[in-house]
Parts: structure tokens; C-alpha cells; sequence
């Protein structure tokens, strides 16, 4: 399995794929992040203690955050990594080369999977250790304990969240023949869970709990609740709700609306643990999500007839 | 017995792929498997390899079920398939670096390998460039030297000169018969080019609709050897004279005065004393090979 492993991962690291969107991404996080900081320099008292925190988690200058920007373009790294997986392998004949050699069939999936994700991991680890030059160099200190930990917490629960796109991509290469096909239904199920399932989620809960602007605070929860039950299908807000008590220890998991209607709830940052708590179940919805995935693409790879005919 | 198969059935989709195949191939032999497309000669393969499994029957390629045993069998089996591929953006080189690395051949032991066998498939000049800017035959070749460098017990080719011209499949045809005699790998190739098949191997078996229909040496396929003479001036006499010879198989006329004759090779002075008798001449005598050709065409028109 090392030997694929260490094949598909030199595939990857030097694929102009992964160097495009990598640079796509460090551009636009560099800048969110450079905007952060401008913003505290500015304004050095507004933003509490954990400043390294703030700057993965503000959004400046109309560029969203370097939280939201991750949760909506690294699945397109990730599912692009994966799309043409082992498709591409059955178009190029080689799987029978491959597979005719002394090595048990689930390593070669396993190998690509791993590989997979041990790039997202480079990815997401560099651009978080860039985040913190970059703040050490401007601020002139360097972070907590408390926050360094929070951050290698957002390092691995995000490395888990591309994991289940890559497990995606990858289940959509055994399913489909054709790489294009699969690259189309993989943007395709991208785009849905980003923005459209936001609209649709928005639109039920209109439907189901109408609200107007003098509607009791009740009927603006429920409308909320709907919302978030929809909402919580889509990984991408489940990696939102996972992440944010982690980022922002103020956090305990309440809308806005509670906060404002139930006077006497305390706004001061929660220990780690706490936070933690705050996001346990969408983690654990994650995990679960990223490993049913690749179960299935497993599975199905397992079964997959040779034969190309 | 280094390949056994005993009454395998496979199943694609409600079709039959195959249906009761048996057949085996001794050590150190060059064994074809011929059918036309669809025959079932890559399921026969695949199933060989624990790629596929049968839907029943029973195989053994060097003692071990490829069923139970996957792992045992592709360590000691060199494996080409048809249209064989490769990395495109790796070279040759290292296309092949990546078979001993899943063999688990030590670094030293391959990189002497790896130079041997494209010395040999006669790659050397070109080992660096991407596998992208290789020729049809060029990737066949490739393919032969992906099976030296595991240096297997036996080698299956499917289809191993398919789509390349008769230049580039004398070459492979060449290499598969050094496999034989420099490697003393078995071979076992599948074909739909008879004479080429012809050329190289020891026994060969005839696929038709998933069925071995015919197997044996090509001596034993193409019968005993006959001759045809053709006859000029031959009159009525002369032909009622051979017909009544034992050894006259058949005889045709072949235009006014002209007729044709085969005849088994213990004839052969007799017939020239007969036309003279008879005031003919023979214009030709020649040897008639059956060519597997014909054995193909009488399986398949039935």
C-alpha cells in the first residue's frame, strides 16, 4: 500500500490541478487574513483575547472569512482530487496492470484515499502555518497555548470535512465511467450543498413556519430551527457548526435570536472542553458522513468487475 | 501441470461468457488460446488471475486457486493485457520501477532488471521519454518487459500483437518465444491472428462461445500433410484412371483439358507415371498445408 500511497501522492502534489487551487486558495485566505489584521490594528481593543482566533474567523472589506471561504472552496480541491480516482484508471487500462500485481485489491483503494488525503492535510496544515506567520510577523506576538490548540483542532476537523469530499470524489469515479460525467456531477453535488441547499433550506422554512415582521419571537425561532434541521443535511454546515465553537469561544451554539430574547445568558468565552461540547454532534455527523462515503466507494470498488468491456 | 481449469462457467449479465471450459497447460510451454472475439478468452484470463471470479468450475495455475489465494497467484504470473497501459506522463522507466516496487523486488536487484528488460524489448534509447510519446508498438513491448522485470513462472499475453503491424508483431512474436527459451517462463497467449499463433506456440486450444472446441499440437489439429497436382491435357481416362488410386483424395476439373488433384504423399510417383501414361503433364505439384485457417473456418461455420 506505501508504494501507492507514495505514487498518488507525488500524482497529486505535482498536478497543475492542486497547484492552481491551492493558489486559489492561499490568495484569497492570505488576503482575509491580511485584512484581519488590518482590522485590528485598527481597532486593537475590539476583539478580545484570542486574536490568532479572529483572524481565521472575521470577515472584512466584503471578503468573507477565512472559515467560510474553507468550508466552501476546499471541497472543490478535495472533490476534484477525487473525481477521476479510479475511473481514469479503468479509461487508461491500467487497472488491470496494477491489480495483476501481488497486492491486495483494497489497498489500491485505501492507497489512493490516504494519498488523497494526506495532500488536503499538506494543504490545509501549510495554510494554517502561513496564517500564523503571517500574524506573528505583523503582530508581533505569538499565539496562547489555549488558541494553538483550538487551531490544531480547526486543522483536523477540516482535514476530516475534505475527507468526506475526497471520499465523494472518489465514490463518484467508481460509479461513473466517464471522468467528465463524474467531474460534472461532483461540482454539481458541490454547488448544492454550498449554495443552493442555503435557499432551499430558507424556502421550507418560509413554507413550513411564515414569519412577518411582527410575528412573536416564538415563531422566528421555529422558523430558525427549520432552517438549521435542513441546513445540518449539508456537510458544509455541519463543518460550520463543528468549527465555529471552536474558533469563537464565545460561542455556545445559540442563535442570535435566543441571546436577544432571553436576557441574563453570559456572552464570556467558554474553556475548550466546553466549546468543544458546543460542536459535538456535528463532528461526530462529519466523521460519520466522511466514513459512510468512503465505505460505499470502497464497497462498490470491491465489487467492480475488471472487465472493461 | 502449471494451468488447470476444470469446467468453468461465468456469467455476465444472463449471457454465458463461458460454459464448461476445461483445458491445461504444461511447464515450459507456449500455449494459445484462439477463438474469434467474444469467445471467452479474456474471462478465461481474468479468472485465471483472480481478477474475476468463476461462477463455477475449478482452477489451478501453479498449484493455487486464484479464488482463495489471489496474492499467491499474481506474485508467481506475469500478466499483459490487451491494450495494456500505462502511466502516460511517467517514462518508461519509471512505469516499470512501479511493478518491482509492488513486487517488493529490492531497489539494486531492480534497477538491474529494469535495464535488462528494456535491453531486451529493445526500449533502452527511449526508457526516459513519457510512456505518452510511445507507439502502439512501442506499449506492447513495454507491456513484455512489465512481465520480464517480475521475472514470473508464467507469462499470459492476451493479446499480445493485436492492432500492430506484421513488423512490430514478428518482433513481440520473437520476444514471447525468448520468454520460453531464455526465461523458461510458460506461456499462455490468447489470439484472433491464427498465423501468427501458428508461428509460436506448442499446443493450442480453439474457443468458441465459452467451449474449448478444439486443442492439440498443430500437427495433430492440421492432419496429415497432402498434396495438390495440377494436370494438363488430361483426358476422361485419365481422371476415372486416378480416381480409382487408392491414395486420390479428390479430383476437379479445372477448365478444358485442365484438372486438379489432391493426393496423400505416398502417391506422389505414382501419379507422374500415370499422366505420362496417359499422355498429360503435370504442371505443378505442391504441398497442401492445412492452415489453421481452415480448422477456424470449420469450427465457426458450423
Amino acid at each position: 500500500m506505501a508504494t501507492i500511497f507514495w505514487k498518488e501522492l507525488a500524482d497529486h502534489l505535482g498536478s497543475k490541478r492542486f497547484f492552481i487551487l491551492t493558489l486559489i486558495i492561499l490568495v484569497v485566505a492570505g488576503t482575509s487574513v491580511y485584512l484581519g489584521i488590518q482590522g485590528f490594528r485598527e481597532n486593537p481593543g475590539g476583539v478580545g483575547p484570542f486574536v490568532y482566533l479572529v483572524l481565521f474567523t472575521s470577515s472584512q472589506g466584503g471578503l468573507p472569512s477565512f472559515l467560510s471561504f474553507l468550508a466552501f472552496f476546499g471541497p472543490l480541491l478535495a472533490v476534484l482530487l477525487g473525481f477521476d480516482a479510479v475511473n481514469s484508471e479503468f479509461a487508461r487500462g491500467t487497472v488491470s496492470r496494477i491489480l495483476s500485481q501481488p497486492i491486495y485489491r483494497d489497498s489500491w483503494i485505501n492507497g489512493k484515499f490516504l494519498a488523497g488525503l494526506a495532500t488536503l492535510a499538506v494543504m490545509v496544515v501549510s495554510i494554517a502555518l502561513l496564517v500564523f506567520g503571517l500574524g506573528l510577523f505583523s503582530l508581533g506576538f505569538p499565539p496562547e497555548g489555549e488558541e494553538f490548540a483550538r487551531l490544531l483542532l480547526f486543522v483536523v476537523v477540516a482535514i476530516v470535512y475534505l475527507g468526506f469530499w475526497l471520499a465523494l470524489g472518489i465514490l463518484y469515479s467508481i460509479i461513473f465511467r466517464q471522468t467528465a460525467t463524474s467531474a460534472l456531477a461532483a461540482v454539481a453535488t458541490w454547488l448544492f450543498f454550498t449554495l443552493f441547499l442555503y435557499m432551499i433550506a430558507g424556502v421550507i422554512a418560509d413554507q413550513v413556519a411564515p414569519v412577518r415582521s411582527d410575528s412573536p419571537a416564538e415563531q422566528w425561532i421555529r422558523n430558525e430551527n427549520i432552517r438549521d434541521f435542513v441546513l445540518r443535511f449539508s456537510p458544509v454546515a455541519l463543518f460550520e457548526e463543528a468549527t465555529l465553537p471552536i474558533l469563537v469561544p464565545t460561542y455556545r451554539g445559540l442563535s442570535i435570536l435566543v441571546l436577544l430574547t432571553q436576557p441574563g445568558i453570559p456572552t464570556s468565552p467558554l474553556p475548550l472542553g466546553q466549546s468543544l461540547l458546543v460542536g459535538w454532534p456535528q463532528l461526530v455527523g462529519l466523521l460519520a458522513l466522511t466514513s459512510v462515503c468512503f465505505a460505499a466507494a470502497y464497497l462498490l470498488f470491491m465489487r467492480r468487475e475488471i472487465r472493461i468491456s | 501441470m502449471i494451468i488447470e481449469a476444470k469446467g468453468l462457467r461465468k456469467r455476465y449479465n444472463n449471457v454465458w461468457a463461458l460454459d464448461g471450459l476445461d483445458f491445461s497447460v504444461q511447464e515450459k510451454e507456449i500455449y494459445g488460446l484462439l477463438g474469434p472475439n467474444g469467445s471467452g478468452k479474456t474471462t478465461t484470463i481474468l479468472i485465471l488471475l483472480g481478477l474475476t471470479e468463476p461462477t463455477s468450475g475449478v482452477v489451478r495455475v501453479c498449484g493455487h486457486d486464484p479464488v482463495r489465494e489471489p496474492l499467491a497467484v499474481k506474485r508467481l504470473v506475469g500478466y499483459m493485457a490487451e491494450r495494456v497501459g500505462f502511466y502516460e506522463e511517467l517514462s518508461a522507466r519509471e512505469n516499470l520501477r512501479l511493478i518491482t516496487r509492488l513486487n517488493g523486488i529490492p531497489e539494486l536487484e531492480a534497477k538491474k532488471r529494469i535495464e535488462e528488460a528494456l535491453e531486451q524489448v529493445g526500449l533502452r534509447e527511449v526508457a526516459d521519454r513519457p510512456v505518452a510519446t510511445f507507439s502502439h508498438g512501442m506499449r506492447q513491448r513495454l507491456g513484455i518487459a512489465d512481465v520480464l522485470v517480475k521475472k514470473p513462472k508464467v507469462a499470459i499475453l492476451d493479446e499480445p500483437t493485436s492492432g500492430i503491424d506484421p513488423e512490430g508483431a514478428a518482433q513481440i512474436l520473437e520476444l514471447i518465444r525468448r520468454l520460453r527459451d531464455e526465461e523458461g517462463m510458460t506461456v499462455l497467449l490468447s489470439s484472433h491472428l491464427l498465423h501468427q499463433v501458428q508461428r509460436v506456440c506448442d499446443r493450442v486450444g480453439i474457443l468458441h462461445k465459452g467451449r474449448l472446441v478444439a486443442e492439440g499440437t498443430m500437427a495433430e489439429l492440421t492432419g496429415p500433410r497432402n498434396y495438390v497436382a495440377v494436370i494438363e491435357n488430361a483426358t476422361a481416362e485419365l481422371r476415372v484412371r486416378l480416381e480409382a488410386e487408392e491414395w486420390a483424395v479428390a479430383t476437379e476439373e479445372m477448365g478444358p483439358g485442365r484438372l486438379s488433384v489432391t493426393l496423400e504423399e505416398v502417391g506422389r510417383a505414382r501419379l507422374f507415371q500415370i499422366v505420362a501414361e496417359e499422355g498429360g503433364l503435370v504442371l505443378e505439384l505442391r504441398p497442401r498445408t492445412h492452415t489453421l485457417e481452415e480448422i477456424y473456418l470449420r469450427y465457426f461455420q458450423e
